[in-house]
């Protein structure tokens, strides 16, 4: 096979106003996997990872998208950054790409960082990235809720919820997406677990924040019911349905989520993204507070915590929240938590239960059991929620 | 010598009419007549007089309906395009729209109501000359009471939705006479019911609490443990679910619900694969409803009028809309002093049409005939589901292994992670060879679902001929991709722009809806 050339000309079929395709490679991206190391995070792991025989595979992933794209919408205009971080792949599925983001490959987080924020700014419709949870966390630190951005499952721990669900299936959506046929964009949570904790066995995955994904919405969906008719409506139901059981003269500690912040904007008060605000009858007490502001919170008259689901593996308790800790939870007492989540949270779960993990496995067996979640005004779902087994985190990387 | 038959392919060759047809307004001609109405004579007009004047006023409309004015053969010619381009309940296999029931509804019972002695009744004549319709009824309500083991049944629903507000009606109308209508607010189902229940039950004012099925399929008890309270109204849910797997337990799931003072209702808008096997009042049930154009043939016609029933137990027959059917050993008759009657739920008795085509379907069955139903409904629906499984790429999520009641809620999830093509995609592809696609799979808990119900109506053949084209499909979804991406190619409409259907600002389903959405007009 002849060698492909580094640099790519741009498709002469590409006209003006074409949609273009940024695609950002993470070469490390869930090395570590099939080598039993839990995540590919840091130089040492990876290097171990080669040293045990493992190759890596996100580029191998990324040319199966690319494949998938071209076949679909051959006028596809690709950027990318040099080498392993895309050109190659690119090169690899015979497209026509434009390296825009060049400059050393360091085999660091900031690889990522730098071609993201270069694509991005060279006006990339969509932005593909092949990698896992961290290198998500790179593109959100990169991008934000910026251009809309999509994963090729490629790393060893995805708990973030802006992945396809398989090479093939992200290259559709992204075409899809290029050719007009995807109207919508949707927001994914972004985690990330501290890969040192995970090997220790402290899976501590965290919410860094939000991008924006293509979203579609099937024709067989909801044809017998009052269902909502997007997404964002359906976020927006749910966080009804909670508006409608707030009490006057009750202090209210609204949780990170795209859910909270749709209450919040109901409530008709600001929301700090990440954080828990305090807030009683339309007012914010307390912006962004910290446990000890929790606990101040509790203590002062009735109270209840409104959380949601955070990220895609059904955690309600001690990812992204860790402000609300067994010490608040206990302050709160009975009916401590107020859950609040679209259907869609709920059956993207498939028969897994909700997680919680306040750290104090006494309390996580006492909230364990069944939980009602309320899903939109007079609807709610009673689901079943556990504590997690911390050994039992599928870090195979499949 | 006779000529040699050519053979056919396996697959149909099909393709679909296509007539780029205007609607009818648009083809209106201002003074075209299909029929011309002479006028009347001086003497008979001087006889009759104004009729319009002797109407009151508020009867009388100020304009004219704007009807389209257009001829009789073009108006023929216009819906027979129309039905050409359609993919009917008698032109094409659909076991595809399962949860549905599609099944095959007797020619013969359009002629029985069609006759004068029907088609002529009008509801508001005199109870003696109608007697021979009251005791249709009361026959229908007694066979239905027979099927289910309840007590009484009222045919009023006009819908089967409709029968379980009806139902949910009569719960509330229940609790209220005990004292406890204001404490009991909530109703349980379960996620794999017919959504009409949580449907309706919200519609009806009452907290909805879903639960969802535990890693067997079925609906989680302990989840039903922890829903119920004194607050428990009722629980609303189907044996067997959408999944088509049959809950053994749901006599505790019964049992539960009572001890806390509440009622059970079995949804059996779709009792297709348990008739003459299982008895709804068995189970301990308080209520059930029938859909008659599932279960029992009538017509689906395109979304009505269709026909609910509404079974109670005598401690619930009080509560049942009015005026009930009843013999007095020489007349049948109407009574309406029922003080507890929730009253009127649809105008007159019903939908006297469907109620008269299900009571003739049952009676050509027969009580054999009737399980035997059931019996091929099951045989064909566990058919179909080896033949599907057997393509690589498709599976059937829960109860791995286990057979199945009368429908499957199968999944692509497989074929999709490998080919990007969706179950949206191949449905619509399944068209191109003249077979109905699936679109009932609310609310969407298996991945790329896509469910199948046979009923009985279907032949080995035509059961062979659905799985050789999901075959078909699964392969070119593999090998041809955009085949499947980009279908339909052999039917008259492309691709819909479906949020044009889901927006209440935009969908119109009549011309009047898309002149006041669209064009701003209030006639």
């Amino acid at each position: 096979m002849t060698p492909a050339p580094r640099t790519l000309p741009a498709s002469p079929l590409a006209a003006p106003g074409t949609r273009r395709l940024g695609l950002v490679v993470n070469p490390v991206a869930g090395i570590g996997g099939p080598a039993g190391l839990k995540g590919s995070d840091g130089a040492d792991v990876q290097a171990q990872a080669v040293a045990r025989g493992a190759t890596p595979r996100a580029t191998a992933r990324a040319v199966a998208a690319l494949r998938t794209v071209v076949r679909i919408f051959p006028g596809v205009e690709v950027f990318t950054a040099g080498g392993v971080l895309g050109a190659d792949a690119a090169a690899q599925a015979g497209l026509p790409g434009r390296v825009v983001a060049t400059g050393p490959v360091h085999g660091t987080a900031a690889d990522t960082v730098r071609a993201a924020r270069e694509l991005s700014a060279a006006g990339v419709d969509l932005l593909l990235f092949a990698g896992g949870d961290g290198t998500a966390r790179d593109i959100h630190d990169a991008v934000g809720e910026g251009i809309a951005v999509l994963g090729i499952p490629a790393g060893v721990k995805m708990y973030s919820a802006c992945f396809a669900v398989s090479p093939v299936v992200a290259g559709t959506l992204a075409a899809d997406w290029l050719a007009g046929r995807v109207d919508s964009a949707s927001s994914a949570d972004v985690l990330d677990i501290d890969e040192e904790a995970i090997r220790t066995g402290q899976a501590e995955p965290r919410l860094y924040g939000t991008v924006r994904i293509p979203r579609v919405q099937g024709r067989t969906q909801a044809r017998k019911t009052a269902a909502p008719a997007s997404a964002a409506a359906a976020v927006r139901r749910a966080a009804a349905g909670a508006s409608i059981l707030l009490r006057p003269g009750t202090r209210y500690l609204l949780g990170p989520g795209g859910t909270m912040r749709a209450l919040a904007e109901l409530i008709g008060v600001p929301k700090t993204p990440l954080g828990f605000d305090v807030v009683e009858d339309g007012h914010v007490l307390h912006a962004d507070a910290d446990e000890s502001a929790l606990l101040a919170a509790a203590a002062g008259g009735p109270c209840q915590a409104v959380v949601t689901v955070i990220g895609g593996q059904g955690f309600i308790l001690g990812r992204g929240n860790q402000q609300l800790s067994a010490r608040v939870l206990r302050a709160l007492g009975k009916d401590a938590l107020m859950v609040v989540a679209t259907d869609d949270k709920l059956t993207e779960l498939g028969g897994r239960p909700l997680l919680v993990d306040s750290g104090d496995p006494a309390l996580d067996h006492a909230l364990s059991g069944y939980t009602r979640v309320v899903t939109g005004p007079g609807t709610s779902t009673l689901y079943p929620v556990r504590a997690p087994e911390h050994h039992s985190i599928d870090t195979d990387g499949t | 010598m006779s000529l040699p038959i050519a053979p056919k392919p396996r697959l149909r060759r099909f393709h679909q009419a296509r007539w780029d047809e205007p609607i009818i307004f648009e083809l209106s001609t201002p003074g075209e007549r299909g029929v011309l109405v002479p006028r009347p004579e001086p003497k008979v007009r001087d006889a009759v007089g104004d009729v319009v004047a002797a109407l009151p006023e508020g009867v009388r409309r100020p304009t004219p309906p704007r009807l389209p004015e257009i001829a009789q053969m073009r108006v023929l010619r216009h819906y027979l395009r129309l039905s050409q381009q359609n993919l009917g309940a008698d032109l094409n296999i659909d076991v595809g729209q399962g949860t549905c029931t599609m099944k095959y509804s007797p020619k013969v019972n359009e002629a029985v109501i069609n006759t004068p002695k029907l088609a002529d009744l009008h509801p508001l004549q005199a109870e003696a000359s109608a007697q021979g319709v009251l005791e249709v009824f009361w026959q229908l309500e007694r066979m239905l009471a027979e099927i289910s083991g309840m007590d009484r049944v009222s045919l009023h629903s006009a819908a089967g939705s409709a029968a379980i507000w009806t139902n949910v009606a009569m719960i509330r109308a229940y609790h209220a006479a005990r004292g406890e209508g204001d404490q009991r607010t909530e109703v349980i189902t379960t996620i794999f019911s017919h959504p009409s229940n949580a449907a309706c039950a919200e519609m009806a004012g009452y907290d909805v609490i879903t639960i969802h099925p535990d890693a067997d399929g079925y609906p989680d008890i302990d989840a039903l443990k922890a829903a119920v309270s004194d607050r428990t109204a009722a629980l609303l849910i189907t044996n067997p679910e959408d999944t088509g797997i049959f809950n053994p337990r749901i006599r505790e799931f019964v049992d539960i619900v009572h001890g806390v003072g509440g009622l059970a209702a079995y949804d059996q808008a779709n009792a297709n694969g348990i008739l003459g096997i299982t008895q709804a009042r068995a189970a301990g049930f308080d209520l059930c409803h029938f859909n008659l154009h599932k279960t029992f043939s009538t017509p689906h016609a395109c979304g009505g009028p269709a026909a609910g029933a509404s079974g109670v137990s005598a401690e619930l027959a009080p509560f049942l809309p009015g005026p009930l059917v009843e013999y007095d050993g020489d007349h049948f008759f109407l009574d309406h002093n029922r003080p507890q009657s929730i009253g009127k739920v649809a105008p007159f008795y019903g939908v006297t049409p469907n109620i008269v085509r299900a009571y003739a379907w049952i009676r050509a069955l027969g009580a054999e005939g009737l399980r035997a139903v059931a019996e091929t409904a099951v045989l064909n629906n566990n058919y179909l589901l080896k033949r599907v499984l057997d393509i690589p790429g498709a599976s059937a999520p829960y109860a791995s292994g286990r057979r199945r009641i009368e429908q499957v809620r199968y999944s692509w999830q497989e074929l999709h992670e490998q080919t990007g093509v969706t179950s949206e995609e191949i449905g619509l592809r399944v068209a191109d060879f003249g077979a109905h696609y699936w679109t009932s799979h609310h609310p969407h808990v298996v991945p790329q679902p896509f469910t199948l119900e046979p009923t009985e109506s279907y032949s080995k053949d035509e059961l062979d001929e659905y799985a050789d084209i999901l075959a078909e499909v699964a392969r070119e979804a593999r090998e041809t991709p955009d085949v499947v991406r980009t279908a339909p190619h052999n039917q008259t409409v492309h691709h819909t722009h479906h949020d044009d259907l889901d927006d209440p600002e935009r969908w119109a389903i009549t011309w009047r809806a898309y002149r006041r959405k669209h064009f701003g007009e209030h006639p």
